[in-house]
């Protein structure tokens, strides 16, 4: 019999080859996923339910309180959709757009700046496909794949075997980690461990510059030249080289200027490319469906004389600045991952969730709606971290309501 | 991974022969090789060495499920990553357009995947430390983050 695969919506790597079984309308076994793709997909520990003010609603008067929130606030945000399928997040872009609403997601602070260099064609990029096929030198610069996407080395980059490179990673590939700590992916790479201070990633990249240009690479921070340089010496020497960028390498430069500069001289001396290791499953997905209606792909706001957009549009300079009065959070949980003094503010505006878990953001919200879970119990089509489309197919069936089901009634209701 | 070394500092080192060995020595190999628990030692069990048989408890897990090939996953330290999967010598030579590159297994004979997150063990005697040819091979050792595998 044909074994059918389904798709893990864990996180942004969206591995295609999960095998389930189903017992009750529940999903019994989660085959070939890691654990926190199985946590996903199985059900959440803590299931949302409807909720207004705290007490039990049906869904129907939840939407319509909902909406009601949407209808009377001047200036709402929505926030959020790094876990909702693309087409919800179209539908979250047309509900924004009706309701004059300021539009953001978590690349605001996250992965947004290296994502908006890729999507303006300022840095090269592959595709993790490909990373499989040829890479023969991966990077690991301020990411730890082990614990945020545990089968990142072994799905695609560092340990299968792939068209050009079929003698697997002990001679065909080499792994290097750059990090302040040593992660569990340092511990795999091995020697290929390259430690720095915090704050320190900017002076490494203009030590590896001035190396990769031929001049006696210095750093502040106890690395010799020599270690430098042996470092330059794999990147100069890779056949396709990809580096994978983590939050760590991108919260500590103030802008991405210094890794354009990198990854130009890089693909001077040699072939690079540049994945972002982006967390929730369509992250990317969001930005690219924002960037092909706006131009932007985040931190945007709808208005009747056109789109504006500018870090006064983010969500921590909206709820820092108090412009903000009403806001629907899908999909995340902006209490529990924003810095006490900005959440704070959430607590002053009436917020409105749409979440398939009990968050910290739904536990307080003045509206709570329960919606499924994506990948398994609804289908749709999400982007990976390297920018390949992919679909997938519900796995259990349901009778609630999708993220895009639910706005879809919302506007309805406006 | 634990030696029988590190093991013999923390016993008495008396070699009182209670637990049967000649020498403390040879109960350290024997503690690492799961033959014995550590509460066959009786003098570890009176106070003054009470913190080196703390030390002790945690380096040695209970073998709990040890394979015939001696291998032990510890579930509670796997994610599921399937680095050992990809790596392993006996995985690739049977299923190299699955296991071998990276997707899921494709057929019975692999001798690990992954199930519900945790690593699982079948056809152990396929693995290349089993039986009379056997080697010390570590692809799957070296290759876990979290030291969830380990041989006796």
């Amino acid at each position: 019999m044909e074994q059918e695969y389904y798709v893990c919506t864990g996180c942004a790597l969206l591995c295609d080859d999960i095998e389930i079984e189903v017992t009750d309308n529940k999903l019994s076994k989660v085959n070939n996923a890691c654990l926190k793709g199985v946590a996903r997909l199985k059900e959440c520990a803590k299931p949302a339910e409807c909720k207004v003010d705290g007490s039990n609603v049906n869904i129907d008067d939840a939407i319509k309180e909902a909406s009601s929130i949407l209808k009377n606030a001047p200036n709402p945000l929505i926030f959020g959709m790094g876990n909702s399928t693309t087409g919800a997040q179209k539908k979250a872009i047309e509900l924004a757009k009706r309701t004059n609403a300021y539009i953001d997601d978590t690349s605001s602070f996250c992965q947004g700046p290296v994502i908006e260099a890729i999507l303006g064609d300022r840095i090269r990029t592959c595709t993790l496909d490909e990373v499989k096929d040829y890479a023969d030198v991966i990077v690991y610069w301020g990411a730890d794949p082990s614990n945020s996407h545990p089968r990142h080395l072994s799905k695609y980059t560092y340990f299968p075997r792939g068209k050009e490179r079929q003698r697997g990673w002990e001679e065909d590939r080499t792994a290097i980690c750059i990090d302040v700590r040593k992660s569990d992916t340092a511990i795999i790479c091995g020697d290929k461990f390259y430690q720095i201070p915090p704050q320190a990633d900017e002076e490494l990249i203009d030590a590896l510059v001035s190396a990769l240009s031929g001049k006696v690479p210095k750093v502040s921070f106890g690395m010799g030249p020599k270690k430098i340089l042996e470092l330059a010496n794999l990147l100069k020497k890779a056949k396709f080289g990809v580096v994978c960028v983590g939050l760590g390498l991108i919260y500590s430069l103030s802008d991405i200027e210094p890794l354009v500069k990198l990854m130009n001289k890089l693909n001077d001396v040699s072939n690079f490319h540049l994945i972002p290791m982006v967390g929730q499953f369509n992250m990317r997905g969001f930005d690219h469906n924002l960037h092909e209606e706006t131009g932007y792909i985040n931190r945007a706001r709808f208005q009747e004389s056109g789109v504006e957009h500018g870090p006064q549009c983010s969500i921590v300079e909206l709820l820092r600045t108090k412009n903000v009065d009403a806001a629907l959070v899908i999909g995340s949980d902006p209490m529990s991952s924003l810095p006490g003094s900005i959440a704070k503010e959430l607590l002053d505006i009436p917020v409105i969730t749409i979440d398939p878990c009990m968050t910290m953001t739904s536990k307080k919200a003045k509206v709570a709606i329960a919606s499924v879970t994506s990948g398994a119990e609804c289908g749709g089509t999400a982007i990976r971290m390297d920018g390949v489309e992919v679909e997938f197919k519900p796995m259990i069936p349901t009778d609630s309501l999708s993220d895009e089901e639910i706005l879809s009634r919302i506007m309805e209701a406006l | 991974m634990t030696n029988a070394l590190e093991i013999y500092q923390l016993l008495p080192k008396t070699n009182c022969k209670q637990c049967g060995k000649a020498t403390c020595m040879a109960f350290g190999a024997a503690l690492l090789s799961r033959e014995v628990t550590i509460d066959d030692c009786p003098p570890l069990k009176e106070d003054k060495f009470r913190e080196n048989y703390e030390k002790l408890s945690q380096m040695i897990t209970p073998s709990g499920e040890a394979s015939e090939s001696g291998m032990i996953v510890h579930t509670e330290k796997c994610i599921g990553c399937g680095n050992c999967v990809v790596a392993c010598p006996v995985n690739v030579a049977e299923d190299p357009y699955g296991a071998g590159s990276g997707k899921a297994p494709t057929n019975e004979n692999v001798i690990l995947r992954v199930e519900d997150g945790v690593v699982r063990l079948s056809n152990v005697n396929q693995c290349r430390r089993f039986g009379k040819n056997k080697i010390m091979c570590n692809g799957c050792i070296v290759t876990c983050p979290t030291k969830a595998i380990e041989f006796v």
